[in-house]
């Protein structure tokens, strides 16, 4: 939790923005994913967001539903993913949220999960399937451990969710820039940008915007309204179905790309 | 979560309105043909040589089953939340069918997921629901059965929310739908509890119904809550709850959340849900409605579980006995009866709900039949 506070204090001092890029945890393999996490963080990332694979990820569009398809194949789930964040903090100090669904998080245990997170070295969760108002066990569970419980608001939210949305999140709040699921989109709604200026007033933590965001041209056009820009479905696309070891580099390309226009 | 909240305030407003409860009491009775019968199965009774078994004739309503009810109450709610379009779920394609047929009534656009799996096993309700005017959306992901199709709902309505009325077709999902859909499925209840009165001079002693999501089972039930009537809900066994090949969700499943509900689920030792299996497709749900978790785990209700071969039996048996072709799934509620009638005390009224005829399932049966 501290970890993403610091980080986001340290790039406003220096009126930068924060990269989030997200890929899901084990596609197309735990090895692959270890190495993209490096990579990306030495090319421009801030913060990562580890997609948890999930049987039904509905939040989610075509792109990460089959990434997730091919990390269950692999059998990867949660104390494998928690595994490769122990082994990942012996490389590396970048902020890492795990993202995924509730009843995987249930079937571990609330508290047991956030401390073994906590313990490897995890700062935080989104779980876009837990409202805020179903969500006190969980936020007690990893506000005592340590990670942050990160909440989702949508254009759909209203001013009075939002603010209570803003006051329950910590580390950020993630705005999803669209009613709907995940995945690149040509175009970002023409009120996206009215709609963020206005959260910006409803909240005082730091503000992320995600969802259908694939482009170094949509970042530069969002990045003064925001802390943080999420990617996640144009880099799961980039990946999908690669094992050569070109990849990565190609994937850290990308990533340097969408970093420019927040520096 | 705003929609969950939208349509919890409009139900909570419309449900009171008089014209609203007049407009589907006129529908409910001239276009879906209630009160259905409340059928003494006479034959049925002496082949099993246990129970007095009547039977709730759900089958015979206007499209062939049970959905109907809670289809016209959405249908009118959504009309009335200036929704104008409705999509839907479906397994068996009898609630697909349901939704379309109401979609139609009330002119509202329509769009149905289903299984791929569903639309190979239940190609007569594909045709119905594209003559009534529906789009059916082939859902390809996962298991390509109704938990898929439900997903795919799903992030249509997140995505559509503003002008879509998404109508969940089990009292499954998020609050506010297991109990919306419980209250416009209690009229099954209701009747029979009147029109036992009126036969028997007395209330039943048990009621069973099958289980997939469980609106069936949870219409016939809930009125009778507080009285000594026993309550079983049949589930899917499948090829059985050892191959791990059923939708025994309440009787060989944890607790979890799924679709907004915590509640019994099939799902394995990381969280993933697992797939369902029964021959009947309306039960192919790994979750099952969050009351149902409830009563199973308060005692108020009994969960058993029927499997493939047995349900076939129960197919054959109600035809023969009868001359009443059932559902495959209620088909599980027969057999499950005809399996226990030994347990019963002679003479007990046991009231089984006929939820839907078997028309859609013949081919299907044929098949089975043929094999063996």
């Amino acid at each position: 939790m501290k970890k993403i506070n610091a980080m986001f204090k340290r790039l406003a001092a220096r009126n930068e923005k924060a990269l989030i890029p997200y890929i899901t945890a084990g596609d197309p393999d735990l090895d692959t994913t270890r190495g993209l996490v490096l990579e990306m963080a030495r090319r421009g990332a801030d913060l990562i967001e580890l997609g948890i694979p999930f049987s039904d990820p509905l939040a989610d569009g075509p792109t990460i539903q089959a990434a997730c398809q091919r990390a269950l194949r692999q059998e990867v789930n949660l104390p494998k993913i928690i595994d490769l964040v122990r082994a990942l903090r012996r490389e590396t100090d970048i902020p890492l949220v795990l993202m995924g669904y509730y009843n995987p998080i249930l079937s571990y245990g609330l508290d047991r999960l956030a401390r073994d997170a906590a313990q490897a070295g995890v700062n935080g969760f989104i779980i876009p399937d837990l409202p805020g108002e179903e969500a006190r066990d969980w936020h007690r569970a990893a506000c005592d451990a340590g990670v942050a419980p990160i909440f989702l608001a949508a254009p759909t939210s209203g001013p009075s969710r939002i603010r209570k949305i803003g006051a329950l999140t910590r580390g950020f709040l993630y705005y999803v820039s669209v009613t709907g699921i995940t995945g690149a989109r040509a175009g970002l709604p023409e009120d996206l940008k009215t709609a963020l200026a206005e959260v910006r007033t409803l909240i005082k933590c730091p503000l992320a915007v995600g969802f259908g965001i694939s482009t170094p041209e949509q970042v530069r056009d969002l990045a003064p309204l925001v802390d943080g820009v999420v990617v996640g479905s144009a880099i799961v696309q980039r990946l999908a179905c690669r094992t050569d070891a070109a990849v990565v580099r190609e994937i850290g390309d990308f990533v340097a790309e969408l970093k420019a226009p927040l520096r | 979560m705003p929609a969950l909240l939208e349509l919890e305030e409009a139900y909570s407003r419309i449900r009171r309105d008089p014209e609203f409860k007049k407009e589907l009491a006129g529908l409910l009775k001239d276009y879906v043909g209630r009160p259905s019968p409340l059928y003494f199965a006479r034959h049925l009774t002496e082949a099993l040589g246990g129970p007095k078994v009547y039977l709730k004739r759900e089958d015979l309503n206007h499209t062939g089953a049970h959905k109907i009810n809670n289809t016209l109450g959405q249908g009118l709610l959504a009309q009335r939340m200036g929704k104008k379009r409705v999509i839907a779920e479906t397994g068996a394609g009898q609630h697909g069918v349901a939704t379309a047929t109401v979609a139609a009534l009330l002119g509202m656009e329509c769009d149905i997921y289903m299984g791929t799996e569903d639309i190979r096993r239940q190609r007569l309700n594909v045709i119905r629901m594209k003559l009534l005017g529906a789009r059916v959306i082939p859902v390809e992901s996962g298991s390509c059965t109704l938990k898929d199709a439900m997903n795919e709902a799903i992030r249509d309505w997140v995505t559509n929310v503003r002008h879509t009325h998404y109508v969940i077709g089990s009292v499954a999902g998020p609050h506010p739908y297991p109990r919306l859909v419980r209250d416009f499925q209690s009229v099954i209840g209701q009747e029979t509890r009147a029109q036992m009165r009126q036969q028997e001079g007395r209330l039943p002693d048990c009621l069973v119904a099958c289980v997939g999501g469980g609106s069936n089972a949870m219409g016939l039930f809930y009125p009778f809550l507080k009285d000594q009537v026993r309550f079983i809900g049949v589930e899917a066994a499948g090829h059985g709850i050892d191959s791990g090949h059923h939708s025994a969700t309440l009787v060989a499943g944890e607790v979890g959340v799924l679709h907004g509900a915590c509640s019994y689920l099939l799902q394995d030792p990381w969280g993933n849900i697992r797939e369902a299996h029964s021959l009947a497709p309306g039960l192919d749900y790994p979750g099952v409605g969050p009351e149902h978790s409830y009563f199973k785990e308060t005692g108020r209700a009994q969960y058993v579980a029927i499997n493939d071969q047995e349900a076939l039996e129960g197919f054959k048996l109600l035809s023969r006995t009868e001359g009443i072709l059932p559902a495959l799934e209620s088909a599980h509620a027969v057999a499950y009866v005809q399996k226990a009638a030994g347990e019963f005390k002679p003479g007990e009224l046991v009231v089984i709900n006929l939820s839907g005829r078997g028309d859609k399932d013949v081919e299907a049966v044929a098949e089975l039949v043929e094999a063996q």
